[in-house]
């Protein structure tokens, strides 16, 4: 026993990769029906009169945001967590039957705040607040399964035999600490069910509902400073923890530089919170507030930098392996990504950059050139780098794989190139005047341009989804397949020859 | 240093937290202690103003309309003046928006009427030719919640000293009261009574029976609200 290596359990791993998968194609179904439905609108009424309430644009837009950040991006996080903590940490989950325990409540858990977070959003059950749109009963959910996350961080930290924490680690840990704070904070509710008349009545209308601590400008503040931030701490921090542990792992490269990585580790950390306010400028919030976010959105390009250059510097020599492995591909693309959309975010934060982009769609390509570049690359990276040394079995198919990566990234690229020429068309519209000074277009003008660049976004969409369909399927193939060994296999992918 | 943290996950984790919490206690806590206050003319929610505003946050309208005029030409020739910071003071939550699929509604109450709003919801091309806005019928005949909008008004005049039942300052140098139920039967009634202010100036048979009787469809509340924010 003694010589024998390390033999990780990966239990719960397992079941947040299937989460992963499954959410994944929720959401981002969703958001293709969405982008059609703008494109069409007849499409609103896609399950027919009836069902309209439900199958609405904008009854559908939170439940596909909430599904691809709590439910595909967080699976994603945690599934990579139970892999990667367990092998940095040396130290296997089977070891103690309570982080065991942790771990299946937590998944049960999450699985049981997932129901509930689709089945509120359907009926409309939301406070408004854009990614904090649940209700009190599910936010206390959502901070149990939060704290169990936790649990399981510390606990397995706590009987780690390496006494030096991976950068992985950092992050992960970065990652909870960051969310708990935020989400928080900007969930400061209290139930209606609690205010009472004169006559000392109280408990009138549903029990669920609740109204925010903090009003107006302020209120915006705090939202802000979480949906930035939740992007943060949700779409980078813990994505980097990922590429940190299987660029190297996967290539057989040792990360470029550590000094590197601690600058650029440090500095998101003390710069990323200040930028939250360029999502408010030219609002009623004050002005030293807009211009501070203005500023560090700017200084933000420098640790952002750090770990995209810090990547690819990794490759270093063996540049062969990009056109060699798919999985290399989806990482260096992942990581250039990455370069790109926190290059593209403080461009947009500057104030007379904002003053056109802002409301418009080239937000949104922004959002979707990171998540769909960046942070789906990288998990799908993770899971196919997983899948083979947690099913035991050979990745199904390494030609599919390729036909994968090029049909999103064609996917990728539609996406955010309309999504610029409409926001960049509707912007300079909406300010256009004619030479007597009055505004030279009427609203539904500035709607109707926009149509072509829809269905554009549409297709990009659509191809993505495909891809990740394909994505799913090559890992149901593979973990449904015969078992080739026993132990963990040297090397374990056909990328890793 | 860094290579002893790495080693002390607890210091490492405190570390982690006040790197993190400095922007927002530098950023946030100042603005608090100057919390928002009205400006003039700004009254509270009514009730039915109120239950209107859940129905618009039930279908997140928040998610195409914004409520926030900034401070460019372009902006105040299209929906007016721009936002202050005061008319906010009662708006828990903020809607503001991220995204204009659809056009302002911060004062959408100053140009729109209600006879609009009614045709506009039931088939918004019908109004605007080449809307990409769905249809909104259910609202025509879901049933409107005055219970949850009173309980709110109740926990915020409680909680957060919102000034139902008080005076006031107007524009115009007068006063106004914005009346909350003292039970919820008068909660009712009172909603009930904008009601049929709303209904008087709709075309739809349903609706208008609905309100005679007694019940408030989702479409009056919500044309309440939208000629409120002005």
């Amino acid at each position: 026993m003694e010589n024998r290596p390390l033999e990780y359990d990966y239990t719960v791993a397992k079941m947040f990769m299937f989460t992963t998968v499954a959410l994944g194609i929720v959401g981002m179904l969703i958001g293709v029906i969405l982008a059609f439905q703008l494109a069409f609108p007849e499409l609103n009424l896609v399950l027919g009169e009836g069902l309209a309430e439900y199958t609405n644009y904008s009854r559908l837009r939170p439940l596909h945001t909430d599904a691809v950040i709590f439910g595909f991006t967080l699976s994603g996080i945690w599934a990579t967590w139970y892999y990667v903590g367990q092998r940095v940490l040396k130290v296997s989950m089977a070891e103690s039957k309570f982080l065991m325990f942790i771990g299946k409540l937590h998944f049960a858990l999450y699985l049981v705040g997932v129901v509930a977070v689709v089945a509120s959003l359907f009926l409309g059950i939301t406070t408004s607040k854009e990614y904090a749109e649940f209700e009190w009963p599910i936010d206390i959910a959502i901070v149990v399964v939060w704290v169990l996350f936790g649990v399981s961080i510390f606990g397995l930290i706590g009987i780690r035999r390496e006494k030096s924490l991976y950068i992985s680690v950092w992050y992960y840990i970065a990652s909870f600490l960051g969310i708990a704070m935020l989400y928080l904070f900007n969930n400061m509710e209290i139930p209606t069910m609690l205010g009472a008349n004169a006559a000392g009545e109280s408990g009138f209308g549903n029990w669920w509902h609740s109204v925010s601590m903090y009003a107006g400008t302020n209120d915006a503040l705090v939202e802000w400073w979480y949906g930035h931030n939740a992007v943060a701490f949700g779409f980078t921090v813990p994505i980097v923890a990922m590429i940190y542990y299987f660029l190297p792992k996967e290539s057989g490269q040792a990360i470029y530089s550590y000094k590197l990585s601690l600058l650029s580790f440090w500095g998101l950390m003390f710069v990323y919170l200040w930028a939250g306010g360029h999502h408010l400028l030219y609002s009623t919030v004050p002005d030293w507030m807009q211009t501070m976010g203005s500023v560090f959105s700017v200084i933000l390009i420098l640790p952002s930098w750090g770990s995209a250059i810090n990547m690819l510097l990794t490759m270093k020599g063996e540049w062969q392996q990009v056109a060699a492995s798919p999985l290399i591909k989806f990482m260096v693309l992942g990581s250039t990504f990455y370069m790109f959309s926190t290059l593209e975010g403080p461009i947009q934060a500057i104030k007379s950059v904002n003053a056109i982009a802002h409301f418009t769609d080239w937000i949104v390509g922004h959002v979707h050139d990171g998540t769909l570049g960046w942070v789906g690359f990288m998990i799908m990276a993770a899971l196919y780098h997983m899948a083979p040394r947690v099913f035991k079995r050979e990745i199904y198919s390494k030609s599919l794989m390729v036909t994968q990566f090029w049909i999103q990234t064609l996917g990728v690229v539609l996406y955010f190139t309309s999504m610029w020429i409409a926001g960049i068309t509707q912007g300079m519209m909406w300010r256009a005047h004619d030479e007597f000074g009055n505004l030279a277009y009427s609203f539904i003008d500035t709607v109707t341009v926009l149509h072509p660049y829809y269905t554009i976004r549409g297709v990009g969409g659509l191809l993505y989804l495909v891809g990740f369909l394909m994505f799913a399927y090559n890992i149901y193939k593979t973990m449904s397949a015969r078992p080739v060994e026993e132990s963990e296999l040297q090397n374990a992918s056909p990328m890793g020859a | 240093m860094f290579h002893w943290l790495e080693k002390h996950p607890f210091f490492f984790a405190v570390g982690i937290f006040v790197t993190i919490a400095f922007a927002g206690l530098v950023e946030i806590l100042p603005n608090f202690a100057q919390a928002s206050r009205p400006v003039i003319g700004t009254t509270p929610y009514s009730t039915l103003e109120l239950t209107g505003r859940h129905v618009y946050i039930k279908n997140s309208c928040n998610a195409c309309h914004s409520q926030l005029v900034r401070p460019f030409k372009s902006e105040t020739d299209r929906y007016g003046h721009y936002s202050l910071s005061g008319e906010y003071a009662y708006d828990r939550p903020f809607l503001w928006g991220s995204k204009r699929t659809g056009p302002d509604l911060m004062r959408v109450g100053n140009y729109r009427t209600t006879d609009w709003h009614e045709n506009h919801m039931k088939n918004p091309a019908s109004v605007v030719p080449g809307s990409i806005m769905p249809a909104y019928k259910w609202m025509f005949t879901n049933k409107a919640d005055v219970e949850t909008a009173y309980a709110e008004q109740l926990t915020v005049a409680q909680f957060f000293s919102v000034p139902y039942n008080k005076e006031v300052p107007m524009k115009d140098g007068s006063t106004k009261v914005v009346k909350m139920g003292a039970s919820i039967a008068e909660a009712n009634e009172l909603a009930l009574a904008e009601a049929k202010v709303i209904a008087a100036n709709m075309k739809d048979q349903d609706v208008k029976d609905a309100v005679a009787k007694g019940e408030i469809p989702e479409i009056v509340a919500l044309i309440a609200y939208m000629n409120s924010l002005k």
